[in-house]
């Protein structure tokens, strides 16, 4: 039995204005987040998951940035692409949040974390200043911050990059949303602080039912966390399996070499294994299947055709040799 | 450390500072050609009548002996006589200073109601036909010398239109508003004389928007520029990301940020303007500091030029002090 989705991208390109040949930065992608789910998107720098991320809540400013295509969302799948500005006003920060990659420099250096986090829950709730307080000292308990009160008072530089980041998950819980999109939540974390970080969003998330687009190009990490993980390449979706799936059967050559990629520690201590090349430039991408030129599989009509997201069960790959392994 | 603490501990830090512009002062005025007791008794005098004058004046002393003998006369509020008029020189202030801070606070006022906004406009509608008029104001401003621009002003308002007043700080008819705090436009209000401020409001419009445009212009620029690096910051995105309004998210998380340079700018011109304007004073007759130095100048009256010296280089560091103030209030970063 599958849930119901909260989240459905059909179709979605985004491309950037800019001067030379527009380069389109997500292509034609298809995703769908099921309800209550944490669904991994992980890719190298630079493939288009922080631009597909902050384009589901419109944040790109356009121009530059072009969009095409549809994203559903909610219960009634509304198109949030055809939403107007004071709708998807009230859908950012209230029925979506985000969390970013940058805690010291995601908050507000000159107001204090009670003022930023209050102002989100006013705004969204319309409590009063004492009522929006202690939702927001309520919150910060639930991330674990020893005394939310004096915390409420702090302003970011007194905190450390991990105290901020839970007060980031705290703001982004505080109303209550259907979806959180965190784009790299632990990457500029130190590993201890990450693991705590990462299990205090597991808890959270699944405690409430909030489902998670969680993006990072931390495999480990993305192992640990998610149900399902969906892997992008230069603006593409190339494969999309529940994770003992992907981790156990890895279906595209991609996959795979992101997989070898990872130093493992207990190996005895040998050369490091690298996917050979480079992430294609957006505005010049190569023609058919964008992995063929660092593709050790490649056949001919990968340089001419785009292969389609096929299943096998609910392994989804984008690769014309993909489940014939 | 409080706030109080920081301003004392600033506050004596100013002393050497002072020590120092007037030892500056009294050296370069002594360096300068001419002898002041011929100034004092005219090119007529006798010899004696010099050495009288000389001994009086303290002018027969060593250097060190006569400054000295400076440093414990304005330590006592006593900034010396002027040799032209023989009054001393701070009961000239007293008439002079007051009009200059007027003029300073009527341009700051142009400054900020004008600079703020169309920097913020330029900001918003960065590379768009309100930025590039707003980047041709500037420029205008910053370009153009002031005594052209006063002449320019005067011609066109003053002589063609004919809608404001040309010179001065009221009509001849008015008389003075009783000198409480020797602003005009306060003293009238204060007076309860509405037909009086009027007039002293369109006398100081001219002056005060010539005096302020480099300024202005200035600020346009540095409130544009730093308020586009507020918006490219992080923090936007989450302002953004959580729904918040666009007015909130440019006129309170970037404004807020993005004051930390602006005040910077508006505290050294705000400085630089109490010292006098000597131009835009001059055209428009306004009887402020600026013009009274150049006078003083001309009859190498250098008890009031030291003195206008002192009394603006006190007001720069005051609020130099001022501006520290001002930046801990706005970036919690800053401790004192």
């Amino acid at each position: 039995m599958t849930a119901p989705p909260i989240l459905s991208i059909r179709g979605l390109s985004v491309a950037f204005q800019s001067h030379g040949p527009p380069g389109r930065v997500v292509e034609n992608l298809d995703l769908t987040l099921r309800r209550g789910e944490i669904l991994g998107l992980v890719g190298e720098s630079g493939c288009g998951k922080s631009v597909l991320a902050r384009s589901i809540l419109r944040l790109l400013p356009a121009p530059p940035a072009r969009l095409t295509g549809e994203i559903f969302f909610g219960e009634n799948l509304e198109n949030l692409m055809a939403a107007g500005p004071q709708r998807l006003r009230a859908v950012r920060g209230g029925e979506i949040s985000m969390i970013f990659q940058e805690p010291m420099t995601s908050l507000n250096p000159v107001f204090t974390v009670g003022r930023q986090m209050t102002e989100v829950v006013r705004l969204h709730t319309g409590a009063g200043r004492a009522k929006a307080r202690k939702v927001c000292r309520d919150f910060l308990a639930s991330v674990k911050l020893p005394d939310p009160e004096t915390v409420l008072d702090k302003y970011p530089h007194q905190l450390s990059g991990g105290q901020r980041q839970r007060v980031m998950i705290a703001t982004a819980l505080s109303c209550g949303p259907k979806l959180l999109i965190a784009d790299e939540p632990t990457t500029a974390l130190d590993v201890t602080v990450q693991s705590q970080v990462l299990a205090l969003l597991n808890d959270l998330t699944r405690a409430r039912g909030v489902s998670t687009l969680f993006i990072s190009h931390d495999l480990g990490v993305v192992a640990q966390l998610c149900d399902r993980v969906a892997v992008m390449y230069s603006g593409r979706l190339v494969e999309l399996a529940p994770a003992e799936s992907l981790f156990g059967r890895p279906a595209h050559p991609y996959t795979r070499g992101l997989l070898e990629a990872i130093p493992i520690l207990s190996a005895p201590r040998a050369e490091l294994l690298a996917i050979p090349g480079q992430v294609p430039n957006p505005a010049d991408p190569p023609p058919g299947c964008r992995f063929h030129p660092r593709c050790g599989q490649r056949l001919d009509r990968c340089a001419r055709e785009v292969p389609a997201l096929t299943a096998q069960g609910e392994h989804w790959v984008a690769c014309f040799n993909g489940h014939d392994r | 450390m409080s706030l109080m603490e920081f301003v004392f501990r600033r506050l004596a830090a100013m002393i050497p500072v002072v020590i120092g512009v007037t030892l500056c002062m009294f050296l370069i005025s002594h360096a300068i050609a001419g002898d002041p007791a011929i100034m004092i008794a005219g090119p007529r005098a006798s010899a004696e009548t010099l050495e009288t004058i000389r001994r009086t004046h303290g002018l027969d002393q060593p250097l060190y002996k006569q400054y000295f003998r400076y440093l414990s006369d304005i330590s006592r509020g006593y900034l010396g006589e002027s040799i032209r008029n023989r009054r001393p020189v701070l009961q000239d202030l007293k008439v002079f200073f007051p009009a200059t801070l007027e003029l300073t606070l009527a341009s700051m006022l142009f400054c900020l109601l004008l600079g703020l906004p169309l920097g913020v406009l330029a900001a918003v509608r960065r590379n768009r036909l309100a930025d590039h008029l707003t980047r041709l104001f500037s420029v205008i401003g910053v370009s153009t010398p002031v005594f052209w621009l006063g002449l320019m002003l005067l011609l066109l308002f003053y002589r063609h239109l004919d809608i404001l007043p040309g010179s001065g700080r009221i009509s001849v008819q008015f008389a003075a508003p009783s000198a409480v705090t020797g602003l005009y436009l306060v003293d009238a209000l204060l007076d309860g004389d509405l037909g009086l401020f009027r007039d002293a409001a369109r006398h100081i419009l001219l002056p005060a928007f010539c005096l302020s445009y480099v300024y202005l212009a200035i600020i346009t620029r540095i409130v544009r520029s730093s308020l586009i690096d507020s918006l490219e910051q992080d923090y936007i995105v989450t302002a953004r990301a959580n729904g918040l309004p666009e007015w909130r998210v440019v006129g309170l998380h970037a404004f807020k940020n993005s004051l930390i340079p602006t005040i910077t700018i508006v505290g050294l011109s705000f400085g630089e303007l109490l010292g006098g304007a000597i131009l835009t004073e001059t055209i428009f007759n306004w009887p402020g500091m600026g013009k009274y130095v150049v006078d003083s100048a001309n009859y190498l009256d250098y008890p009031a030029i030291m003195a206008v010296a002192l009394v603006s280089s006190l007001a720069y560091v005051l609020l130099n002090l001022l501006v520290d103030v001002f930046y801990a209030l706005v970036n919690p970063q800053i401790r004192y």
